[in-house]
């Protein structure tokens, strides 16, 4: 059973994903539970590796006892553990709060469809984060993009379907870059395993070819990822899809794409190659600055709480691809820890935008007048939520920035210092607008929708994220024991 | 040079042809407002590089990877197309849920043009 363990978390989810079909089919109340302990086994399965990965350092599985290069090999280090473990955590606690919150948003009927694509695009994730072969993780990506856009439009209203109509456009492209990307290595070298690749591609730097499968790569990521300006997809796919999918399109499907980049950048290119052969770094960098404030700009610009937390994970992602892109111990620390912290903090904020829509209707941030009275809990996971996102000691959003200002100060990059410490202030601006209007504007009086927080079952997943916001501000040094020797082994060259 | 370039278009232009027909597929999906060809032109898309592969695992002179004791003829690589098998299957699922999106879109706003649909969308909020 152990010696299992990398297949069987990719497995879990699909077996589970039929049989919540099939539990719906009998009755539509079965399909929640089963989905639940499915991810539930998931995680529990995900520690169990988590262990095994501390001792091994690389737990390798040849799928089908096939040896690599020619078989899919799957390698779990401590990137991937620490990827998976955010993926899965998120998975739960978005899946416990689905419950009650697709009951407004999603049509009864479609409940059991609902949690089958759930699981399906959990797989995906996971498939992603597990696997050392370059095309199977093309085939992953595609499983959980192609879960994503259903899930976005699974909502009531037509919005939904034209922002995942969309989405699904841009993310076919980004995919049929990535697989002529992974066409021309595999022209270059015959090979789609991912360390093989790393073994063989050093002699080739040189070659045209390899340069033009790496710039297919860093597009195709570039839109997954939604990397300014290539994020045209995000907005309207975060705004319009139910408030749940929402929460796991910030969390997961966003973190995977930056997963799959980190991935492709340094362990199939590796450090010497992009810093000194094709010199992307530098431009990506610039890239993610720009992002950054784009993104807060656009978010100050907003109306709609979903729509301005949409834009403000915009620039969120360009913080920690900023991280990765600096190439440097410190950088990296923080780019790497930005995922974990976006991820918590993004998270805890959709749910609460989710709560507010569950509650009163309102999406509108005008509306949300006197919130703080009416539903102190929420607001309570809000304000928190905020101050990490602004990067308030002890949050977790102050300990990444930290390490990401103390990276530009290494890196000699004053510019990117600057805007680190501008998009907190802007990021300031659009949030404390927000707290003003929920704690500091009375609501009218006798508004409709009833007063008091939202049902446990959506409150819980909430507050453990509130509460991890600040948990792992204080006890940064948790994970970042284990993002410290990743930062090294991906820097490994330099 | 010009004498260069003509081996060289007559050598690669398996690589050409995938090219223009990529392009092709990317301008439909770009310039056409009906939703129904933006996923024509996205099948396009995908197909030129399903011609890619298939032809860069080309031997000159091969023949079909079929094990045969005793023969030593020369085969043709068979790993891209089984790469492409996949990527037909993706690509299938992805017209899939392109079009049923397509039919929810027609039943919400009955009207499958892009034109249409931003007009009411912007006058609705």
């Amino acid at each position: 059973m152990m010696e299992h363990l990398p297949v069987l978390v990719v497995i879990i989810p699909l077996i589970g994903a039929y049989t919540s079909l099939v539990g719906g089919w009998v009755d539509r109340r079965y399909a929640f539970p089963i989905a639940f302990i499915n991810i539930l086994t998931q995680f529990t399965a995900a520690l169990l590796l988590t262990v095994r990965v501390m001792q091994e350092g690389v737990v390798r599985y040849n799928l089908g006892d096939w040896l690599p290069p020619w078989g899919i090999e799957y390698v779990v280090d401590r990137l991937n553990i620490y990827v998976l473990l955010i993926l899965l955590f998120l998975s739960l606690l978005c899946c416990a709060y689905s419950k009650r919150s697709i009951g407004m948003e999603i049509e009864e009927r479609k409940h059991t469809g609902f949690y089958t694509i759930f699981l399906l695009l959990v797989a995906g994730v996971t498939g992603i984060t597990v696997t050392g072969d370059i095309f199977n993780l093309y085939v992953f990506l595609e499983i959980s993009s192609l879960a994503a856009y259903t899930l976005v439009s699974s909502g009531r209203g037509g919005k939904g379907l034209v922002a995942g109509f969309n989405y699904l456009v841009m993310g076919s492209v980004s995919a049929c870059f990535i697989l002529l990307g992974i066409g021309h290595l595999y022209m270059l070298t015959g090979t789609l395993n991912m360390a093989d690749l790393a073994r063989v591609l050093p002699p080739l730097y040189t070659s045209t070819t390899l340069h033009t499968a790496f710039v297919f790569f860093i597009v195709g990521l570039s839109i997954k990822t939604a990397l300014f300006p290539l994020h045209l997809w995000l907005p309207d796919a975060y705004t319009h899809a139910p408030s749940t999918v929402s929460a796991l399109l910030s969390t997961v499907v966003s973190k995977m794409g930056v997963y799959a980049t980190i991935r492709i950048l340094f362990s199939v290119f590796t450090v010497e190659f992009v810093v000194g052969y094709f010199p992307v770094m530098e431009f990506l960098s610039w890239l993610a600055a720009i992002a950054i404030i784009a993104g807060s700009l656009l978010a100050i610009a907003q109306r709609d709480l979903k729509r301005m937390l949409a834009y403000s994970s915009v620039g969120q992602m360009g913080y920690i691809l900023l991280g990765v892109g600096m190439v440097n111990q410190l950088a990296m620390t923080g780019g790497i820890l930005h995922m974990l912290n976006h991820a918590v903090m993004k998270g805890c904020l959709f749910m609460v935008a989710g709560a507010f829509i569950f509650r009163t209707g309102f999406r509108r941030i005008d509306d949300l007048k006197g919130m703080g009275k009416r539903m102190p809990w929420t607001s309570a996971a809000l304000v928190i939520g905020a101050l990490s996102m602004i990067g308030i000691p002890p949050t977790v959003g102050f300990m990444s920035k930290w390490y990401l200002a103390l990276g530009a100060i290494e890196a000699g990059q004053w510019v990117f210092l600057a805007v680190i410490l501008a998009s907190s202030l802007l990021s300031a601006v659009y949030f404390w607008r927000l707290l003003e209007y929920v704690y500091f504007r009375e609501g009218e009086g006798g508004v409709e929708g009833g007063t008091g927080d939202v049902p446990l079952p959506m409150l819980i997943p909430m507050l453990v994220l509130a509460a991890a916001c600040l948990l792992f501000g204080i006890f940064v040094s948790i994970p970042l024991s284990l993002i410290d020797p990743v930062a090294e082994s991906l820097l490994g060259g330099v | 040079m010009i004498e260069d370039l003509f081996p060289l278009l007559l050598t690669r232009y398996n690589y050409y042809m995938a090219v223009i027909i990529m392009m092709i597929g990317l301008y439909a999906m770009i310039a056409k407002s009906n939703l129904v060809k933006k996923i024509i032109g996205l099948n396009i898309f995908q197909t030129a590089i399903f011609l890619f592969y298939i032809s860069i695992a080309d031997v000159r002179g091969g023949t079909a990877p079929i094990l045969i004791e005793g023969s030593n003829a020369l085969y043709v690589n068979p790993v891209p197309h089984v790469l492409i098998l996949t990527a037909i299957v993706v690509s299938v699922s992805t017209t899939a849920v392109a079009l049923s999106l397509v039919i929810r879109i027609h039943r919400e706003y009955r009207t499958v043009e892009e034109e249409d649909l931003m007009r009411m969308e912007g006058g609705s909020g």
